[in-house]
């Protein structure tokens, strides 16, 4: 397990941005400087915190989270059993592969859990017939049917 | 919301901007002169994705393992699937639920359709959150699981072509 790292200076300051700033940035001209002044802070140290925020790896990005089903691509969440001593192979052959974004290894049988991304549906299904031809391995399919509202906050 | 078509200068808008907006006093200034564009459109643009539900949100995407968040636990649930989408609403409006979704089942061996991620600081914190959840399932639920993250592998990020 990957052990998270307090960074070194996370302030309150800091607190109330991530927790205000996950949503409704402004589409205005000047969009920092409005956030900022709900925030009592001025333009430039909001800018310069959310830089720090980022280049410290509190916050991966800022900036539109798209979602990519939507944006015309095609995602789908994909999982394998693997067996313990091939699973480093299997994970370095996903590793290379473009069209997966994330993969996590899970306590279950179905041991190896990844989310397939393409730009076509197509490409769901070539992806998962070039993985299992690189590995020998059945990959199960897990598209969502339907996704249900989340806020998508977390509490920093 | 429905489906709507990207144009090239939305695509490129999308390119622009998914690894994060300028830090500067006028971000969408900046996403202008990269895509040959105006400032008033690549506002108006972007409220229209926006209202498309293409892009979900603008603003601070944060890590949760570097807030402490470190311990995740897929929990997946078997519910009719009659009731399958009432009880996802409900499970998705909870607080600590970061992604709700429907998915088939993969028989006989996989037989839930409702996934439910949940974060927290300790695994206790996960279990007593998966416990709230089945709270609220309560009967309707035939057969439930809970797959612990033990390892990240890969964390690139989705990226959209643009």
């Amino acid at each position: 397990m990957r052990q998270p790292v307090a960074p070194a200076v996370f302030d309150d300051v800091d607190r109330r941005i991530v927790n205000a700033l996950q949503g409704g940035f402004p589409l205005v001209p000047r969009p920092y400087a409005a956030a900022a002044e709900a925030l009592g802070l001025a333009e430039d140290e909001l800018i310069a915190r959310i830089g720090a925020l980022t280049a410290s790896g509190v916050l991966s990005r800022f900036g539109p989270m798209f979602d990519a089903e939507k944006a015309g691509g095609a995602v789908s969440l994909a999982a394998m059993v693997v067996p313990a001593d091939r699973f480093d192979e299997v994970a370095a052959v996903l590793m290379e592969m473009p069209a997966i974004a994330h993969n996590y290894e899970r306590c279950h049988t179905l041991n190896m859990w990844f989310v397939i991304a393409t730009e076509t549906r197509a490409g769901i299904g070539a992806a998962q017939r070039a993985i299992e031809a690189a590995t020998g391995l059945k990959v199960l399919l897990f598209p969502k049917v339907r996704e249900y509202f989340v806020g998508m906050r977390v509490e920093a | 919301m429905s489906d709507i078509a990207l144009d090239a200068l939305d695509r490129a808008i999308v390119a622009a901007t998914q690894e994060g907006l300028p830090l500067t006093p006028a971000p969408y200034a900046d996403v202008a002169a990269t895509v040959g564009s105006t400032e008033a459109e690549v506002i108006t643009r972007l409220a229209r994705l926006l209202e498309a539900g293409v892009v979900r949100r603008i603003g601070a995407v944060p890590n949760h393992y570097r807030l402490g968040l470190s311990h995740n636990g897929m929990t997946v649930w078997d519910v009719d699937d009659a009731e399958v989408d009432r009880l996802g609403a409900l499970i998705g409006a909870l607080d600590f639920v970061t992604h709700c979704y429907r998915r088939p089942r993969a028989l006989p061996d996989w037989p839930y359709n409702l996934f439910a991620m949940v974060h927290g600081k300790s695994r206790d914190e996960v279990e007593a959150k998966r416990a709230e959840i089945a709270a609220l399932l309560g009967e309707t639920v035939r057969a439930a699981d809970i797959l612990y993250s033990t390892r990240i592998l890969k964390k690139t990020g989705l990226r959209i072509a643009g």
